[in-house]
């Protein structure tokens, strides 16, 4: 469903040319649910923004539902669904409900369709009491609710979510995650997210990637992950070792070339 | 097309939201407009022809081109607003949706206060109809159509400098809102060099200059080909393509921001 190969994006930073993300190349099959992990700075923001069709690769290539997203980003658009944590997708000014039939309008949604999945959404992720209410005025758990709904009324095949997560409270994020295990489980969507949070990783990711100085320093089960390094009770402490002890000259072992077999599912 | 006029009804209703800030920013609008041609009258309380042009024919260079001005910012100039989006992030949202980001961008914040200039540039191209003959009025349409796509494609040239010039929107906005008081006069007022410039780099004399030295029946105080005065449209159209081209080479340069 997502595969890349040698992607890789240099960016021009007074001159000389920094490659924030090199040589990256995974697969991630469909019904997967995956998790991006790495540093503040490693390049995991921009390889989701590589796979969106937000920014252009200068290396490599990418393949989303079959599609280049930078040649076909008009045509993948309606394929995926992308919720950026930190910002909004939604128009600020208008009732949740008009952003919803504006991604309506804009997606080319059946308004049947539309109806009954905006239906089944708002039930599940309790939006009826703020449907009428202007996005500005949302709480961010809210907001973040909005958003996801807005991701998912085309029914995409892909979900990809940046950082969702981010400056929720205990309660609202433990919302976010049932929801987005149910609609891998039910509806068989595939989803790449991107997080800080090792709660989402250890709840939802049956797959994690490790992004580190811009490259896939790791591929492979959460229990991998954690027999990286052993004699660490909890997966911060791991996780912590391992961007403690990263150098940028020397990935990190045990590393999948990307040609082996997919790792093995841990349920 | 139907996107666009989907997005700009849906900003015109969340700008309606405030509607004192509506109120204020459309009066405003047609009041700074204004007075902006009530400076040409006073030039002419002074003298009685600019660069050769009576006051009836400078108001019909100045509502010409200040209707495809109007028009095009109308419709486009959002677009200007390019490096605020880059740099709040929010241009990343544009394109992830299925509709193209220039049409996202010229609809963005559509607000029914974009009309005050345009009123005011309609009340004085009405003022000097008078002076058009009536067998040379067919080129008025044409040269206002024209104007619009040669402003449109200015505005999308200087957007597309944003993609590289993040931080300095003011160098594109030199070209557009310059262009547009550069047309509002004969351009016989300004010197041989600029008027070259205008009419072979940034094709601005073709807004209105060549076409009206047709409907007004003048010489080319610079001599050029009469053919010229009929050339508009081609100019309009390489230099859509040239805009075009250097807006899909902006967005494959697009860095987005840090997160």
């Amino acid at each position: 469903m997502i595969e890349t190969i040698s992607l890789g994006r240099d960016f021009k930073v007074r001159g000389t040319l920094v490659p924030a993300v090199r040589d990256l190349s995974f697969r991630v099959g469909a019904g997967e649910f995956v998790g991006c992990l790495g540093p503040n700075g490693a390049g995991k923001s921009t390889t989701i923004k590589m796979l969106t069709g937000i920014l252009t690769p200068t290396h490599g290539r990418a393949l989303v539902a079959g599609l280049d997203p930078t040649r076909q980003r008009k045509a993948l658009a309606r394929r995926i669904g992308v919720v950026f944590g930190q910002r909004t997708t939604l128009w600020w000014d208008l009732p949740l409900r008009d952003s919803f039939e504006l991604v309506r309008l804009l997606y080319k949604v059946d308004r049947n369709r539309f109806r009954q999945r905006l239906a089944e959404l708002t039930e599940v992720l309790e939006l009826a009491p703020f449907l009428r209410t202007p996005v500005r005025q949302l709480s961010l758990g809210q907001r973040m609710r909005g958003d996801i709904t807005a991701a998912l009324l085309h029914d995409p095949e892909v979900l990809v979510l940046d950082e969702p997560t981010i400056g929720l409270d205990v309660v609202a994020k433990a919302e976010v995650r049932s929801f987005l295990a149910r609609l891998n489980a039910e509806r068989g969507t595939t989803v790449l997210l991107t997080t800080h949070d090792l709660g989402d990783i250890e709840r939802l990711c049956r797959r994690v990637l490790l992004i580190d100085h811009g490259r896939l320093a790791f591929d492979g089960s959460v229990a991998e992950l954690r027999a990286l390094v052993p004699g660490q009770e909890s997966i911060e402490d791991v996780v912590a070792h391992l961007y403690l002890s990263s150098t940028p000259a020397a990935p990190r072992t045990p590393r999948r070339t990307p040609d082996a077999d997919p790792p093995t599912v841990t349920a | 097309m139907g996107s666009y006029l989907l997005l700009a009804w849906t900003w015109a209703r969340a700008s309606a939201q405030y509607r004192t800030s509506f109120a204020v920013s459309i009066v405003s609008s047609f009041a700074i407009n204004a007075l902006d041609a009530v400076a040409i009258g006073i030039v002419f309380l002074h003298v009685t022809t600019l660069g050769g042009f009576s006051l009836r024919e400078v108001m019909f260079l100045y509502g010409t081109g200040g209707v495809a001005f109007a028009v095009a910012d109308t419709l486009f100039g959002n677009i200007e607003r390019l490096s605020q989006h880059i740099k709040a992030g929010t241009f990343d949202t544009m394109l992830i949706r299925p509709v193209s980001p220039f049409v996202q961008m010229a609809a963005d914040g559509f607000g029914a206060h974009r009309i005050g200039r345009l009123a005011q540039a309609v009340i004085v191209l009405s003022l000097a109809l008078p002076v058009v003959p009536w067998s040379r009025a067919w080129m008025v349409p044409l040269m206002i159509l024209t104007g619009v796509v040669i402003f449109t494609a200015v505005f999308t040239l200087g957007a597309a400098l944003q993609f590289l010039l993040v931080d300095a929107p003011e160098i594109a906005n030199a070209f557009t809102y310059g262009g547009v008081t550069l047309t509002q006069y004969p351009l016989s007022v300004y010197g041989d060099q600029l008027v070259r410039a205008v009419t072979f780099i940034v094709p601005l004399a073709f807004v209105n200059w060549q076409p009206a030295l047709y409907v007004l029946d003048r010489p080319d105080p610079l001599g050029l080909p009469a053919w010229f005065r009929f050339a508009a449209p081609l100019a309009a159209l390489l230099l859509a393509g040239c805009a075009a081209l250097a807006w899909r080479a902006g967005i494959r340069r697009y860095r987005s921001t840090g997160s």
